[in-house]
């Protein structure tokens, strides 16, 4: 026994910060006062407050340490471990009362509206060491389904908890698996989707890093309900740590008979291999991906055949999310009533969301479906830095839109967002504020649509840049009012005729910009301004006389020489000379540049 | 995504050769083992040249259209050498509304090559990437393992000039 324990977090948020050095740090300082026999450093997965990173917490104070620098272990070990006083100043201030004690971290703004299911282990277990999972139930789930229920019951359970794919579309997963299960076959396939193309998206790879196992749990019994006995793991090449955990987790599976041959000694055989993407987003398409894993150019093939009847190598094959297995075992273990008792009407559970942009409080959070985005960005998130107002928050990545501040009061569930033009997508919620202009985020789409455009298909081919091309036209000025409806036009052709589900959604973050923001769409064609002041060919630099002090600062800064006046005499911005890179504004001590 | 040829002969070694090989035997008959070995070639050298992909053509018994078609579909796979410092900018977009693309900006105007360019010393390569998932950082760049975060474009020189010591 140990009489404390000492948790750093691994992920990879954590780690790009140096939580590795500052873990090592701590087991040598430990194992230098002799304290290693009373307590254990445990490497573990995201707690979720990617801001407050590198995170340390320790237990049994549950003690939590915001942005813990390699210097600080020393004192923590000295004065915390050694002594048993609390180190205040690195103490994460949310979490200290008035009276100065310590609170639960359940008591914090960031965690009180949390529900973790499918974030359970992450920040609890150390991913790395298989006894910990099975420590929290690990593996019970799988047990419980291989001794004592059938194929039909599994699925049947998993249908009337209503779970529903947290990769984007919200398909029924129990349906899902029953089409598979329906179809014979002399050889059946589960595969895992961690492909997570969608940038500014982690709930995947936080999942696959802070507890591996329980997706390698959920596809056995994804297996044992379908009658397949291989599976696959599609994960980004990006994600180095999660992809090492993962092979460790299933080495460790198989060392204790969890995966492989017989199974719990019930005759059942399962094996898992992992394969690595090479950087395509249109791979995190279902057709596409089982494509890929034959070795292909990832294309989407045409739908139907549905992969339940021809997936991958042309034999059935159900496909699911990283997050949506990951619930898996907890609804086995607690039953279809348990899990529907979540959420809302259509929409149960909890979803996972990357918050990430604008926002105080970047990180994981878990949170029970229908929870209003308004609850999300104010209580959990913290709200927005710098006094800035909220204009939109993104969901979906490029297939989703983006949700004005008008519609902030909007509970979260899959249905909601179609209605408003979004989609839940895989997680991403990105928080803009007033600084951001969404034209441009529209344009920022679009390009990252364009290039990932596999080709295949004309509309999507084709159709995505032109709509580029005409939004580039409107950013620069050039645009017309026929211009947008063109561009309205062309994103339902597109909608309506592209082969996969990525080119289908790919204007959306055109048409909800459109939607809810047209007005600052005409302003960059009418009055050929942009409001927010990001699109640089709309900007105009001049010099504020009132707040100029004729320091002449910025005309030696600026490279183009663009900047007429000297010392004690007025300073003047010829408009054809600049560049508008900003270096005289970063150069004024006055403010007395000023972007029109 | 166009992708341009190495215009630079091709400098492979024996043993590099060797290794090839090796992984090419561990994986033939497997399904689907085209992509599997293509990604430790490009382990090995670096890049995939030509040269290398007729290797792995005549390997795994394929043809060199479906070698090169796979090598120019994903992102990853690189036609021609990076530099012995890739510097990768995220342009996800929770980089990209907290002013990434200043990052690539100012990348460019201090080392003058762009996205997919490597600076004539062969010192530094730089490529945009999409999302690492160290949102919670951003914005944010890597330098070959290192990441660096929270970043503003006055970092950039100073953290460039620790690798041009």
């Amino acid at each position: 026994m140990y009489r404390s324990q000492v948790l750093v977090c691994g992920g990879t948020g954590c780690t790009s910060s140096h939580s590795k050095e500052i873990r090592e740090a701590f087991e040598s300082q430990i194992r230098d006062k002799g304290l290693d026999q009373e307590v254990k450093v445990v490497q573990t997965g995201c707690f979720g407050l990617c801001a407050l990173g590198p995170i340390v917490i320790v237990y049994p104070e549950g003690c939590f340490y915001s942005r813990v620098k390699e210097e600080d272990v020393a004192e923590i070990v000295e004065e915390h471990l050694l002594k048993g006083r609390i180190v205040k100043r690195l103490v994460y201030d949310e979490t200290v009362a008035e009276e100065g004690h310590i609170k639960s971290l359940n008591e914090t703004n960031f965690y009180k509206k949390q529900k973790r299911v499918a974030l359970r282990n992450c920040g609890v277990i150390n991913p790395e060491v298989i006894d910990e999972y099975i420590a929290m139930d690990g593996y019970q789930a799988l047990g419980k389904v291989l001794t004592e229920m059938t194929p039909q019951e599994v699925i049947q359970v998993v249908k009337d908890s209503g779970l529903r794919g947290r990769g984007g579309g919200g398909f029924s997963t129990g349906l899902k698996w029953s089409l598979a299960a329906a179809n014979e076959a002399d050889q059946k396939y589960v595969c895992c989707n961690a492909d997570e193309g969608d940038p500014g998206a982690f709930m995947d790879r936080s999942v696959l890093e802070g507890d591996p196992h329980a997706v390698l749990e959920a596809m056995a019994i994804a297996g044992y309900a379908i009658g397949a006995s291989q599976g696959y793991v599609y994960v980004r090449a990006e994600y180095p740590i999660a992809v090492h955990r993962l092979q460790v987790a299933i080495e460790q599976a198989k060392d204790y008979g969890l995966l492989g041959k017989n199974i719990f000694g019930t005759g059942f055989d399962f094996d898992v291999e992992v394969r690595l993407g090479a950087g395509a987003f249109v791979c995190g398409e279902e057709t596409a991906l089982m494509t890929s894993i034959e070795g292909n150019r990832g294309e989407p093939r045409p739908r139907p055949p549905y992969p339940a009847l021809k997936g991958l190598f042309q034999k059935p094959t159900i496909l699911n999310n990283v997050e949506t297995y990951a619930n898996i075992p907890q609804i086995i273990l607690n039953g279809a009533e348990w899990f529907a008792s979540m959420g809302t009407e259509k929409s149960k559970g909890t979803k996972v969301f990357a918050l990430g942009g604008k926002i105080h409080n970047t990180g994981l959070v878990e949170i029970p479906m229908g929870t209003t985005l308004r609850e999300i960005i104010e209580e959990i998130g913290g709200g927005i830095p710098g006094g800035k107002k909220f204009k939109a928050a993104q969901t979906g990545g490029p297939s989703g839109g983006c949700i004005p501040a008008s519609l902030i009061d909007t509970p979260i569930d899959y249905d909601n967002l179609i209605a408003i033009g979004s989609m839940m997508g895989s997680g991403g919620l990105i928080v803009m504020d007033e600084d951001n202009c969404m034209v441009d985020i529209a344009k920022f789409f679009l390009e990252f649509t364009v290039d990932e455009s596999c080709g295949k298909c004309t509309p999507c081919r084709v159709g995505t840049k032109r709509l580029l091309e005409l939004l580039n036209k409107i950013t620069k000025g050039n645009g017309t009012m026929e211009d947008l409806d063109k561009l309205e036009e062309l994103c339902y052709y597109i909608k309506e005729n592209a082969l996969c589900g990525l080119g289908q959604t790919a204007p959306n973050p055109v048409l909800s910009t459109l939607r809810y923001f047209k007005d600052e769409y005409i302003a960059h064609v009418q009055d050929k301004t942009c409001p927010a002041g990001v699109c640089k060919s709309m900007l105009k630099y001049s010099i504020n006389d009132d707040k100029c002090k004729r320091c002449s600062l910025c005309t030696r800064v600026c490279p183009t020489g663009a900047i007429e006046g000297t010392v004690k005499n007025p300073h003047k911005i010829n408009t054809e000379k600049c560049i508008k890179c900003g270096a005289c504004k970063d150069a004024c001590k006055f403010g007395a540049i000023e972007i029109h | 995504m166009k992708k341009r040829k190495s215009t630079l002969p091709f400098a492979g070694t024996k043993e590099q050769e060797a290794q090839l090989m090796t992984v090419i035997d561990e994986h033939r008959g497997d399904p689907g083992a085209l992509m599997p070995v293509m990604q430790k070639a490009q382990d090995i050298y670096g890049y995939l040249p030509m040269e290398v992909q007729s290797m792995i053509a005549k390997g795994l018994g394929t043809s060199i259209e479906k070698v090169y078609g796979v090598a120019t579909f994903y992102s990853q796979f690189a036609l021609t050498p990076k530099g012995r410092y890739t510097i990768s900018v995220c342009l996800g977009t929770a980089c990209y509304v907290k002013g990434a693309q200043k990052l690539v900006d100012a990348i460019t105007k201090s080392l003058g090559i762009g996205p997919d360019e490597c600076t004539e010393d062969g010192l530094f390569s730089l490529e945009a990437c999409r999302c690492i998932g160290a949102c919670g950082l951003a914005p944010v760049m890597t330098i070959n393992d290192e990441v660096y975060g929270r970043l503003t474009e006055k970092d950039i020189d100073g953290i460039l000039a620790k690798y041009k010591a």
